[in-house]
């Protein structure tokens, strides 16, 4: 890998994202959601950074905050060695030509009233990106080619393609102006079991095929994400208690809740389900509200002591960058 | 073990303005006591159609328009959907617990009264002693002090509590059955796991027998004895958890096992998707609905009219003309 290759593209530091809860008709505050509440994570060019946890864990408000579709609360956020966390909103709309989001919903996602032609182009046009009427024809469909739609449906509606067309339509738009980034919120989430690995490849092929594109891939299937991902985050409540590479993952797995989140997902094979080892946590997640003190995971883990309820546990290296928020590994 | 309930040539059709839509057209199952068996398919195949209409709560445009349910002896499609003996089956001896639990529970009324209902209803109790068995059933579901929650709203629940409760009414009547209509999509994995768990211990503990209806091949790896593979509204393979996983034979199975990623496997396995997409049910050609997607097609296929089951060994069966054996010697995919 040539040093050009291994440098940061995104470099997230200690970001917190609060939302305030109001009350009242003077919308008084009277307390913090804290979606997002110290994450720190690295993203090298050209590779795939899967997040993973469970519903409400601040996966999708991370993504947000990266995008500035957000305002964080704090933190740096240093995406090609820029910090954009405090950006105006006029130099963020350039940088975030270089930055692009694909949502979850392949159905409601899409504006029903714009062809499929200009929904992929429209980015083309926010950012100036070509010159004459004729370039644009030519960028949106190869962009169409690129994601093997037919050129032909150009000017067909949302409407009539099936879900994993409108997700290939979603991604077409979110290669429009050539992004390093590609920040894809749940994207196979809302598909068909049998469509599900046609955008998983396709997302994959345009990886192999143009150099540097990264992705942070958010989802909340494990399986999913260790085969897309070349490293995995795990957040639990609004950080992250476990980051490594996608074969370590499963193999050794060293925060408590990433076990149990790994051994809670089914493999489709009862020759391996058999030997498994389960483990079946008490409890639900708390709420962002109002989480535990000190590690916010200690009231359900299996391997906690009386120390867990008062220090929060900072991220630490184990070794060839495994990375583990936990006193007791 | 023996048979508790077998389902014969069931067809389910809705009459739409578009056309006839075969939700389910044929299929023949059946599940012996104290069994778990798992029914799978992808989004619109008829899982759901099948089990409601087992329960005969099929409602217009929809239409039962052939098969037989046979349940300790008697036929319960000769039953009218409304009348006393479909009522003494639905919830007492047969229940059913729903993905999205908000649709079964009824949110003006209190746990306790939903709950006592039933036992009063089917079982004669007293109010008192319904009471007393709800509040049994609850902490049984792992609901923490179920004394003072019985009193409690659905929505004063979380979605996992919820599916608890559902747990408990499915179970309030000591049923024979219990259809679990993928009771855990809404839900995250480690509820899931949870549920699935309780679920497991619950049914072993009532000998009852389990109907997982989901999307998710791994849930019924997991958790079921046999499964059944449905498409299209039919079932396209059948056997032992073992053989589906170990030697599936239907190209729509084979196909399943190699599109979806599984937690252990290989780095840079590649996913292997099914072309084309599943097919709208309305006017449906004669043949095999796979067909349009199938990597084994000979020209059969194209002659025929949709394959009857064929029986392979011991409880596998396909409905398939291809030889798909040759192929599938290669390891499954991992
Ligand atoms: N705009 C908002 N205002 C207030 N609270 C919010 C807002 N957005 C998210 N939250 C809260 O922040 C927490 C994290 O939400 P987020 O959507 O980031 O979770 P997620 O990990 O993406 O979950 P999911 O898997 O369900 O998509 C949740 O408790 C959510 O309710
Ligand atoms: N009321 C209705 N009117 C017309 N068609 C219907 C109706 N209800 C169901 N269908 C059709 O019947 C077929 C089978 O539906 P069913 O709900 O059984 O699918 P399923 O396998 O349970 O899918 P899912 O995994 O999405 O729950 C579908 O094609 C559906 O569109
Ligand atoms: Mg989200
Ligand atoms: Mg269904």
């Amino acid at each position: 890998m040539s040093p050009q290759q291994d440098d940061a593209i995104l470099d997230v530091k200690d970001l917190k994202m609060y939302f305030p809860v109001t009350r009242g008709i003077l919308r008084r505050k009277v307390a913090d959601v804290k979606a997002v509440d110290g994450v720190t994570f690295t993203l090298k060019r050209g590779e795939t950074l899967g997040l993973v946890g469970e519903s409400g864990c601040g996966k999708t408000t991370t993504g947000r905050c990266v995008l500035r579709l957000y305002q964080p609360t704090a933190g740096q956020i240093l995406f090609e060695g820029e910090d954009i966390s405090s950006l105006s909103e006029s130099k963020m709309r350039h940088i975030r030509s270089n930055m692009a989001l694909i949502f979850q919903d392949p159905y409601s996602s899409l504006d029903p009233r714009q062809s499929a032609g200009s929904i992929v182009g429209e980015p083309l046009k926010i950012h100036n990106w070509v010159g004459s009427q004729s370039e644009y024809k030519d960028r949106v469909e190869q962009l169409f080619r690129l994601v093997s739609l037919d050129p032909s449906m150009i000017d067909r509606f949302p409407h009539e393609f099936s879900g994993g067309q409108r997700q290939r339509i979603g991604v077409a738009r979110a290669l429009a102006c050539e992004p390093s980034l590609i920040i894809c919120d749940e994207p196979i989430s809302a598909l068909d079991v049998s469509i599900q690995a046609q955008i998983i490849n396709l997302l994959e092929e345009l990886q192999e095929g143009i150099k540097g594109l990264t992705y942070l891939f958010i989802a909340h299937d494990l399986s999913v994400v260790r085969h897309i991902s070349d490293r995995v985050a795990v957040m639990y409540l609004g950080r992250i208690v476990e980051i490594t590479k996608s074969r370590t993952l499963y193999e050794n797995p060293l925060h408590p809740y990433t076990k149990a989140l790994l051994s809670a997902v089914p493999i489709a094979d009862p020759f391996v389900e058999e030997k498994r080892e389960r483990i079946i946590l008490k409890g639900e997640v708390p709420t962002p509200l109002n989480p535990p003190s000190g590690c916010s995971f200690h009231p359900r883990c299996f391997m906690a002591v009386p120390e867990c309820s008062q220090v929060i546990p900072p991220l630490r290296n184990v070794g060839d960058g495994h990375q583990v928020a936990c006193i007791r590994v | 073990m023996a048979e508790l309930l077998k389902v014969e040539n069931l067809k389910t059709q809705f009459n739409t303005e578009g056309g006839v839509v075969k939700a389910v057209d044929g299929i023949s199952y059946h599940i012996d006591e104290q069994e778990i068996i798992g029914l799978v398919g992808e989004s619109g195949c008829g899982k759901s159609v099948s089990q409601l209409s087992v329960m005969q709560l099929i409602s217009t445009p929809g239409e039962i328009v052939g098969g037989e349910v046979i349940f300790e002896g008697q036929d319960l499609l000769k039953y009218k959907a409304h009348g006393s003996e479909m009522r003494s089956i639905r919830g007492a001896k047969i229940a059913i617990i729903f993905q999205e639990p908000m649709t079964s529970l009824n949110p003006v009324l209190t746990i306790n009264q939903q709950l006592t209902e039933m036992l009063e209803l089917h079982l004669k109790m007293s109010k008192k002693a319904a009471r007393e068995r709800a509040i049994e059933l609850l902490s049984m579901v792992g609901i923490p002090s179920a004394k003072s929650r019985i009193d409690d709203y659905p929505h004063q629940f979380s979605g996992g509590m919820r599916q608890r409760v559902m747990i408990a009414m499915a179970l309030s009547c000591s049923p024979k059955i219990i259809i679990a209509d993928e009771p855990t999509t809404a839900v995250d994995v480690t509820t899931q796991a949870q549920l699935l768990e309780l679920m497991k211990d619950m049914v072993e503990r009532f000998k009852t027998s389990l109907v997982i209806v989901t999307h998710n091949l791994g849930v019924v790896a997991r958790y079921a004895q046999r499964i059944y593979i449905m498409y299209a509204g039919r079932i396209v393979e059948e056997g032992t958890t073992k053989d589906i996983f170990g030697k599936p034979r239907h190209p729509y199975t084979i196909g399943l096992l190699k599109c979806i990623p599984r937690l252990d496997e290989e780095e840079g396995r590649k996913l292997v998707p099914i072309e084309g997409l599943p097919p709208n049910l309305i006017n449906m050609p004669p043949t095999c609905a796979f067909l349009p997607r199938c990597s084994y097609k000979v020209g059969r296929c194209f002659q025929e009219s949709w394959p009857p089951l064929k029986h392979l060994h011991g409880q596998h069966y396909i409905s398939c003309y291809a030889n798909t054996e040759e192929r599938t010697s290669e390891p499954a995919a991992r």
